[in-house]
Parts: C-alpha cells; structure tokens; sequence
C-alpha cells in the first residue's frame, strides 16, 4: 500500500487475548479498520499468510532498514527468565529469545505500542512470584524502565505507549494507531502511565449502571445480586482508568453490567491486589481504597448520610437477583403480581 | 550432502496457531521419518496460583488463553463447585453453557475462516482448477470470507456481552452459575443473536439449513450434499480436500478422548468416555502426566495432576519442550472436535473415520458439524431460562478439600486439578487440550499426537516448512498458550 502505516504485531509472554479482542471490533470490522485508515499490517501471528521461514525472511529484511516500520506492537510480558536468559520463550526457528528480538526492533521502530496491560507492564504473567521474570516494554509493574531504560524515547520521540488492559478494549488499539497514523498522538495525549488519555481521562464508574446503588450505598453481598459492589464484591471502578461502561464491550457489556467487580485490570500491579480480587478489604467496616480523588473523610460522612437515606426500593433490589420493587412502586413488591 | 541421508530441519515460528510452537522434522528422502514439537513459551500459572484464594482462580486460569478464555474459567468453576459441593442452579448452568458455546463456536469460525483456510490460497496452489475461488475468498487478510465473518462472529459474540460482561476474560462464570440475571428483554435478544448467527451459518457457510448438516449419516450423503449445494464455504473446503487428498494426510493414533460437553441437568449434550476401536468410559484415575522429555524436573515417573509438579528446568538435557506429556493408561489420545463426535457416536464421523482415520480433512468435517450441531442446543437452552429465578448460588468454601473441573474446550478436553490447604490453594494443575495433542515424547518414547500425524508425510526437498504440514499441524487448531501455561 502506498504511503502505508507499517506495524508488525509479535507476542510473547500473554495469552493472545487482545488480539482476539481485537478481533471483536466492530462497524467496521478490524480489517476493513486498518484498510481505510491505511494501515499495513506487515505481520501478525493470528491473520497474516507468512509462516516460518517466510516471516524470518521479512523479520531480515525489517532489521536490515529495506522495510520500513512505523510501530512495533507487542502483545504479551517480556520473558526475562530463566535467570536472565530470556530461554522461556525463544522465537521459534530462529534461536534468539523474543526479548532480544523486540529490543533490536524497538530501535528500528518509529513508535513502539504496548498492546494489553502485560506488555505494558508486566501484568497477570508477573503474578505470584513471577516465575518466568516477566517485566513490560518499559515498566515493570509500577516502576518505570522494564525491557527498555525508563528514559528511552522511540525514534518518533515517544515513550513506549501502553494501550494497558486485560484484555485492551478494540477501539483502544485502532484509534491509539490512527491517532499515530495521522500523527496525531504527542507527549500530551498520554497520561503518567504512557496510557492514551483517551480511554484513561474517564473511569469505570462513569456510565455504571448501578449508579444510583452507589449513591446510596445499597450494596450486593453475593454473586448477581443487584447492589453496588464496592462495598463488599472489591470493585474498583471508581478508581479504575478506563471508559468500559461508556465505550461498553461485545455490544452491550462491561465487567460491572456483567455482574462482577471491576479489578482495575489498565493499571500496573492490577495482577495482585494484596486481597482476594472479589472481596473489600476493609479497616474498621470501612472500604480501603476509597474514590480515586475524594478525600476520606468525606466519603464516609457522605456514605453515612446516604445510607441512611437509601430508600427501600433499593435496599431490597441491592440483594436481590432480579428487581423486587420497580421505581415509583410505592414499596409495593411487584414481583409477583 | 547426500540427498538420501536423513537432514534435521526446524521449523518456526509458525503462526495462525494460537501462540508459539516450533517444529524439529528429520527427513529422509522426502519424507518425514521423526518429529519433535516445540512450544517455546514458559510462563508458570501453576505457580502463579499457589498460595492464592481458590476463588482468585477465576481472574487468574481465564488468563492463561485468550481464545480459550471462558473454557478456562468453567473448568476452574467446575473445580471449584466439586470442592463445596455446589451443584449450579438452572439457569446458572444453562448460561454457563451459552457462554462456553458462544467461545467454542467462535473458536472453530476463527479458526475455519482465519487460521486453516488462508494456507489454500498460496502461490502454491495457483495451478489448481479452485484456485481462482479459493484465493478470492481466503486469502489471508484480504479475502472476501473475512469480512463477513468477522461482523457475524461479533455479533455472535454480542451473546458474552449480555450473558458475561465481555469476551475473553470474564469473571461472570461462578462455581454455582453466573453473576448476571437475565430479564425478558435479555432473552429476546439472546435468541435473536443466536438465530442471526443461525442465518449466517445458513447462507455463507453451509447454504442449507443447518439440520440438513447434522442428518448427514454417510459418506455417500456428505458427496450427494456437497453435489446439491456446491457454493458454500464447506462445499468449497471438500472440493479442494478431495482434490489435494487431506485424508491421506495427518493421522495420529485413532484413539480419542472426550470429558464430555454442555451439562444438561444429569446428561450432557455429547458424552464422555474413550474410543479405541470401540466405545469406553472413561477413568480420570488413568490420567497421568510424563515430564521424561520437558524443561521440567522434580518428578521421576508419571503422575496423576493431584499429585504432579510443574518446575522449570531449562537445562534439563532430555527435554525438547515446555510442555509435558499427558497420557492415558499411557496411550496416546487424540482430543478435539473430532473426538468428541467419535466418542459421542456421530454416525458421519464415524463412517469417514473408519474409512480414512483422523486426518486433516476430517477434523476439519467434525469442526464444522459441531457448529451446526450446538446452535440448535443453544436455541432451545436460551428457551429454557427462567428470567425470574437464580442465575447463582453460594456456600462456603472449605478450608481443606479437592476437586477438578473436566470441560470441553474447542480444542478438547481441559481439566483443572485443585487442591486447596488452610483456605489457600496448596496445588493447581491443568492439562489442556494442546497439551494432549502436541505433547513431546513420554517415557516409553511415544511420540505425541502431532508428533505421529508427521511422520510419514511425503514433504520433498522444501527447504521451508513445506504447506502439507503447516495443513496438518493447523488441522489439530492448537492453542499453544494454553499447552504449557
């Protein structure tokens, strides 16, 4: 394609998730999404003909500058391990671990993309004792400087740009890479994570659609019941940086209108939350890890004021599976009329 | 170099498999006289989970596989639910169903139209009466196919945004059903998703109705079908399997396994047990898992997953692979699509296995009649939720017990093995469907599923992985994350 947007696509340490996310894009299809926006997919290991001996070919021909790429996308953690060594995961036919390979191809690229929160930051591969030695691009958990030095710019000038999430939402990755296309994307369209400000600027909580529980913290207790999960199911939506509940996944989805806690799954370290991920750790009855900017002390005499308001509607729906009192029902139970 | 000297070639990475495999060949005049897979990808989710709360093992096993993500999380439910003695209520079983076939059917499209097909439409092939056909729909990124697949298995999939928040990686699937109740308005649009998919399948794929598919009974049927409705997608795949002799290639060792799919109250939409020759129950006891040619050590002979270890050994000089070796009853069995139709009793497959073996051309044949088969299960399951009652129950979890989750994912059998201590998970092993079919070599020298489907194959002097076995290793459709793990 003429005056294309090149990006190679590899994965190393992941599960292959965010690009079958990808995958899941819609109006248009992911395709038909880099055809109009003239993007060139050099290579990628789920779509693209070339195979073996073929794309070790085109992986020459990159390194030695007589193709030209635009962006590095890698999809999955670093695989420092054994002891350094980089042997968990060795590219296959070729010998040399991924990490060696990504590194070489980071110097050579204009922009390099983390896709999903491992690349990024070493995500859920780091969980546990991190037994392969995962890291991220240029992260390594919350600490800057991973794979690549935390002060290395890309050709481009840009640090590594970390399309975090787990999986990364389609049109996170396709607008991030038009925005790069276009030339759009500077220092200032990410924020402190080199996460795109334009899926980061919101959180999971806007758009909730069990807004009105939190507001009077009418909270579920178990597993699909109706209430707010902040208070007891270790929901983090109002601290998490994402717009899932606006942007919504697979149609019409997110986390909380699937009925399970948010696990702030674009922020580093999401992978071990210190507590079991559905359960609210909690200091005297009171959720730690309160909204991202309220000061606590107001959270708490707000959410006693409001619980002591929450009217019975939604006391009652908050426990239960299905709506027990409809809005304007008088208390009336209408289930079963 | 004499020509007629075996010459060891290795072959990789090879790509539109899900994750990294390399593959070590020795050939001898052209032919393949021994193979060695390689998955080349360690990251350790069996240590990642130790120590952790068993319930965590829901964020965490979705995560080992992006494609297999939900298959993961039932097997880790179903571990679970056996742990506290939960039996899934109604509705949270038949959700859990829909979910899990939305992923696996999804799986086999992808898989189709994206990971298998492409590989016809090479330079390769140009001299062949379909190529021209094939080409325009196939070729990879840019074929025609695409772009209707990729809008109909989105909305197809609009089915895990309702029912499981997202795909892939959901927290929805619970060890007594699912997190999300379901309203009419849900409902409706639960089956109206399902039929749309219904009609895609119809008019592109198959260009039948689809129970003309699951009728088909013989061989001869198949032929008169194909001869009847010769401008669909299968149509065109058995022209050009005929043509280039698909069953002739591939073989492993016709013994298949299946743990059984789709729980329907005390049956399940197609059985468990093993086919050798003929029908047998299956004993989990006989399941044992070989490291004699991993990256792994710690364990001297075969073990059954409770009492197994995973510990990384990179030097270990007789390994070949991260993943280990599972067996049953020390045999080697096949998983898939095709072996749950073989052990289910799906007369089709039946006639062309006995015919022509497990091969390339029919695993790809019972891929695509599982797909006609389930959408009429999942029409009738969406029927039976009952929008008013529980999607989920809860107990507590002991703090001393085992249990195992033993599922059926796209790509076959996954079973999780749990153990949990002191309210902590002591132990967590899982042998996924790759693991069975691209095992390495085990400790009577008994090659692999993938490793046997090689052998033999006529590959000439191409120096690059030749297109016959790139056919054979993607007729398997690997997951190679799930493999090692």
């Amino acid at each position: 394609m003429k005056n294309s947007f090149n990006i190679l696509w590899l994965q190393s340490g992941g599960c292959g998730g965010c690009s079958i996310s990808v995958l899941n894009a819609e109006q248009p299809d992911f395709y038909t999404n880099l055809h109009l926006n003239n993007i060139n997919m050099l290579w990628h290991p789920s779509i693209s003909e070339a195979s073996a001996g073929e794309f070790i070919s085109l992986l020459q021909s990159i390194e030695e500058g007589n193709i030209k790429l635009d962006a590095l996308c890698l999809e999955g953690s670093l695989m420092r391990g054994p002891n350094g060594t980089g042997r968990f995961h060795m590219l296959g036919g070729t010998g040399r671990s991924m990490s060696e390979v990504v590194k070489s191809l980071s110097q050579i690229a204009r922009y390099t993309i983390a896709i999903g929160s491992c690349a990024a930051f070493g995500g859920i591969t780091m969980s546990g004792s991190n037994p392969g030695e995962a890291c991220g691009l240029q992260y390594e958990g919350k600490y800057a400087g991973g794979l690549l030095d935390k002060n290395w710019l890309s050709p481009a000038k840009l640090p590594v740009i970390n399309i975090a999430g787990c999986p990364t939402h389609p049109s996170w990755v396709i607008e991030t890479i038009v925005q790069l296309a276009m030339g759009d994307l500077t220092f200032s369209g990410l924020d402190s994570y080199n996460r795109p400000r334009s899926y980061t600027d919101h959180l999971v909580h806007h758009g909730c659609p069990r807004n009105e529980y939190y507001e009077f913290k009418a909270s579920a207790e178990q597993p699909s019941e109706q209430g707010c999960m902040m208070e007891h199911m270790g929901c983090l939506g109002t601290q998490a940086r994402a717009d899932c509940n606006t942007r919504l996944w697979n149609g019409e989805g997110s986390c909380l209108r699937g009925g399970y806690a948010c696990i702030n799954c674009t922020a580093p370290e999401f992978e071990e939350p210190g507590h079991s991920f559905t359960k609210t750790p909690k200091i005297a009855g009171i959720p730690m890890g309160l909204p991202i900017d309220m000061p606590k002390a107001w959270f708490v005499a707000l959410a006693s004021l409001s619980k002591a308001a929450t009217p019975k509607r939604l006391k009652v729906n908050a426990t239960s599976d299905h709506i027990r009192i409809s809005p304007g029902a008088k208390n009336k139970e209408e289930d079963n009329k | 170099m004499n020509s007629n000297s075996p010459t060891r070639r290795v072959l990789g990475p090879f790509n539109r498999v899900e994750g990294d495999l390399e593959v070590h060949v020795e050939v001898e005049q052209g032919l393949i006289t021994k193979a060695w897979v390689n998955s080349p990808l360690f990251r350790g989710f069996e240590q990642i989970l130790h120590g952790k709360d068993p319930l965590d093992s829901l964020v965490y096993t979705p995560r080992i596989c992006g494609i297999c993500s939900v298959s993961q999380s039932v097997a880790a439910a179903q571990a679970l639910a056996e742990i506290q003695g939960l039996q899934p209520c109604s509705n949270g079983q038949i959700a859990t169903n829909l979910i899990l076939a939305a992923e696996n059917l999804a799986d086999h499209l992808t898989h189709f139209y994206l990971f298998f097909m492409p590989d016809f439409a090479r330079e390769t092939y140009a001299n062949r009466d379909w190529f021209n056909k094939i080409s325009e729909r196939f070729k990879a990124q840019t074929g025609k196919a695409a772009r209707q697949v990729l809008p109909a298995r989105a909305a197809f999939l609009h089915l895990t945004g309702i029912l499981a928040g997202k795909w892939p990686h959901s927290l929805a699937i619970q060890p007594g059903g699912t997190t999300r109740p379901i309203e009419t308005q849900e409902k409706i649009r639960l089956a109206t998703t399902i039929s749309t998919f219904r009609h895609f399948l119809q008019d592109v794929v198959f260009g039948c109705e689809l129970e003309q598919i699951t009728a088909l009974q013989t061989i001869d049927e198949l032929n008169t079908w194909q001869l009847d409705h010769p401008n669909s997608d299968f149509a065109y795949f058995l022209t050009l399997a005929a043509d280039l002799k698909l069953s002739e290639i591939g073989c492993a060792s016709n013994s298949f396994m299946s743990y059984g799919a789709y729980n329907e109250g005390t049956q399940q939409l197609f059985k468990s047990g093993i086919w050798q020759q003929h029908y047998q129950t299956l004993n989990p006891e006989q399941i044992k898992e070989d490291i004699s040619h991993s990256w792994l050590s710690g364990q001297s002979e075969a073990k059954h997953p409770y009492q197994g270890s995973t510990i990384p050994n990179a030097d270990e000089s007789s390994g070949y692979s991260w993943c280990k070796a599972p067996r049953l009853n020390q045999q080697v069995v096949e998983v898939g699509a095709i072996a749950r139709q073989m052990v289910h009793g799906h007369k089709l497959i039946h006639e062309l296995v006995s015919q022509s073996g497990a091969n390339v051309q029919n695993r790809i044949i019972a891929r695509l009649l599982e797909i006609a088969l389930v959408v009429p299960a999942m029409e009738n399951w969406v029927k039976k939720l009952h929008v008013k009652e529980a999607f989920c129950i809860t107990t507590e979890m002991p703090d001393n017990a085992q249990g195992a989750g033993m599922i059926e994912a796209a790509r076959g059998s996954l079973g999780h093995w749990v153990q949990i201590k002191n309210g902590r998970i002591l132990n967590y092993q899982i042998i996924a469907p790759t693991t069975w079919n691209f095992s390495p070599r085990d400790g009577q020298d008994q090659p692999g599923a993938l490793e046997l489907a090689l052998q033999g194959t006529y590959v000439g002097s191409d120096e690059n992985a030749s297109v016959i076995i790139q056919h054979i290793i993607r007729s398997f459709d690997p997951c190679m994350v799930c493999t090692v793990h």
